[in-house]
């Protein structure tokens, strides 16, 4: 799933001080089960936002709602009746539905209340953690499925650098080291004669680095 | 010969090579990295010159490199991974063989956040076996990445690190066999304080037979003072140090602890010439280079053999 964290409050005033009615957006995926973004989360920040305003007496007006999805456009439909009351949307969700809402309304203030991080998993209540970086040329097969472009500091392929220690990345002590994951596994595979195996310079340009990307389905288009 | 570098010639007269490095200044005088040179004149056969080590901004490697080689050293230009793209990576590469580079040193480099500038973009486009495997195709096959011709291929002789000493052990020869097999000519290794432990990477680099395939110089770096080392093994990620060589520096009065300190290094200098397979020692004096020449007459080192 897309993992993120929600801005600080005061980042939160700062961006809306100028205007006096919120539509405070939640989603109900990604930033619903890493506890960010949804309807509970879109609750909170709703009453910390209501006591502020009423300890400061300053006008506010916040319209809680949470959608299925903020990348699809037939649920950011759901709000058109309304959205127009309002002078500008805080997205919970993460980078892509906060643009999508903006495309799917040209005239109203889109502005995000979450920082997204990463693509990661739930490690246990309350604890995610990164694996991958969308780079586009997964590697998976080779690295024992681990993934060193998302679980190395240095994204090295042939790795690991002389800075490992006890296990750990010399960025971090409470950090695993990537490599030493994927030697441990290969070992417990009965394969680690592909670690001798040189990794290849990677082609870069299905990452973010050849543009933005896009996925067409021919046979799924209407 | 590949090249026309100078240690590459020695270590093919079978000669014991001496290292050492010169850090460039965080300032743009030119002056500092003449200073570290003239301490090192007669005592090297080649000088590495670190590429923002720590990941600290300092003076280019580059241009460091061509100032110690206007002094008449023959500069190991240091290259990381760290800052440049592959573009930027082989064009560097081009511009240091044209003004007389005649080796580099291929690094991943240490991670930013070490550094003065912790919020920087890493770009680690390459990592350091791909490094070496550029300059070598470049070199021997006039190729670039992208697969064009390069004309007028870069003479480098080609160099690398290796850390005996990092996790996991067990893949510490493998890794280096990785190297070999990329393409590299020599390797100086971290800084060796655990001498039985560098004795049993030897051992399982001389069991793959990569000590015949490249040229190891082992690497020291003398204590200055017992809070160093302790500094060093609690700090300086990848580093071992044992527990007694600690003990003996802070067994001494404040006063002896550097003399100490230079008394095992030249211990550790003996001790790495008699392990088969080490053909070199790079000598790290980390802030402390007038302390090289007389660590390299102490351990017997000199007379260097002339430059040609």
């Amino acid at each position: 799933m897309i993992v993120g964290n929600r801005k600080s409050f005061e980042e939160i005033l700062e961006m809306i001080k100028p205007y006096r009615r919120v539509l405070l957006l939640g989603c109900n995926e990604c930033v619903t089960v890493c506890a960010v973004g949804g309807e509970r989360e879109v609750g909170v920040l709703a009453s910390e936002l209501r006591l502020w305003s009423a300890k400061e007496g300053q006008e506010l007006e916040i319209r809680e709602h949470t959608i299925e999805r903020q990348c699809d456009h037939e649920y950011i439909d759901q709000i058109r009746s309304f959205v127009d009351e309002y002078e500008v949307i805080l997205s919970m969700a993460c980078g892509a539905g906060v643009q999508y809402v903006a495309e799917q309304y040209r005239t109203r203030i889109v502005l995000p209340a979450i920082n997204t991080t990463f693509l990661g998993v739930t490690l246990e209540q309350g604890v995610w953690s990164e694996r991958c970086q969308g780079c586009g040329t997964c590697i998976l097969d080779k690295t024992g499925g681990i993934c060193p472009i998302a679980r190395c500091a240095k994204s090295l392929l042939n790795g690991p650098c002389g800075g490992a220690s006890n296990g750990k990345c010399e960025v971090d002590k409470e950090t695993d080291c990537g490599w030493q994951l994927i030697v441990d596994r290969l070992k417990e595979l009965g394969q680690l004669d592909q670690y001798e195996e040189i990794i290849p310079i990677k082609d870069w340009s299905t990452s973010r680095d050849g543009g933005p990307r896009k996925r067409v389905r021919e046979d799924s288009r209407l | 010969m590949k090249t026309k570098s100078n240690i590459e010639r020695i270590l093919e007269s079978g000669e014991f090579v001496v290292t050492s490095e010169c850090g460039p200044p965080r300032g743009a005088d030119p002056e500092v990295i003449r200073r570290k040179g003239a301490l090192l004149k007669e005592v090297v056969d080649g000088v590495n010159v670190t590429d923002n080590q720590t990941s600290v901004v300092r003076m280019s490697s580059f241009a460091s490199s061509i100032i110690l080689k206007e002094m008449g050293f023959d500069p190991i230009l240091q290259m990381v991974c760290r800052d440049r793209n592959r573009i930027a990576i082989q064009s560097d590469i081009l511009g240091a063989a044209a003004l007389g580079i005649n080796n580099i040193l291929c690094l991943s480099g240490d991670h930013q956040k070490f550094g003065d500038h912790p919020k920087a973009k890493n770009v680690f486009d390459m990592d350091s076996i791909q490094l070496i495997n550029t300059v070598k195709m470049m070199r021997d096959n006039g190729r670039f990445v992208g697969g064009e011709e390069v004309n007028g291929r870069p003479r480098l002789f080609i160099g690398a690190a290796a850390n005996p000493f990092a996790d996991p052990f067990e893949i510490r020869a493998a890794r280096l066999a990785k190297k070999v097999k990329a393409g590299v000519e020599f390797i100086q290794t971290q800084c060796i304080y655990n001498v039985k432990k560098f004795e049993q990477w030897m051992e399982m680099v001389r069991v793959r037979g990569l000590h015949e395939k490249c040229a190891i110089l082992a690497g020291v770096t003398p204590f200055k003072s017992v809070g160093m080392a302790r500094y060093m093994k609690n700090q300086v990620p990848g580093m071992d140090i044992p527990d007694e060589m600690i003990e003996r520096l802070g067994g001494m009065p404040k006063e002896k602890q550097s003399e100490e300190g230079i008394k095992i290094c030249l211990e550790t200098i003996q001790r790495l010439r008699e392990i088969p397979g080490v053909r070199g020692i790079h000598i790290m004096a980390i802030e402390w280079e007038e302390k090289v020449a007389e660590i390299a007459k102490a351990a017997g080192l000199l007379p260097r053999p002339q430059l040609t």
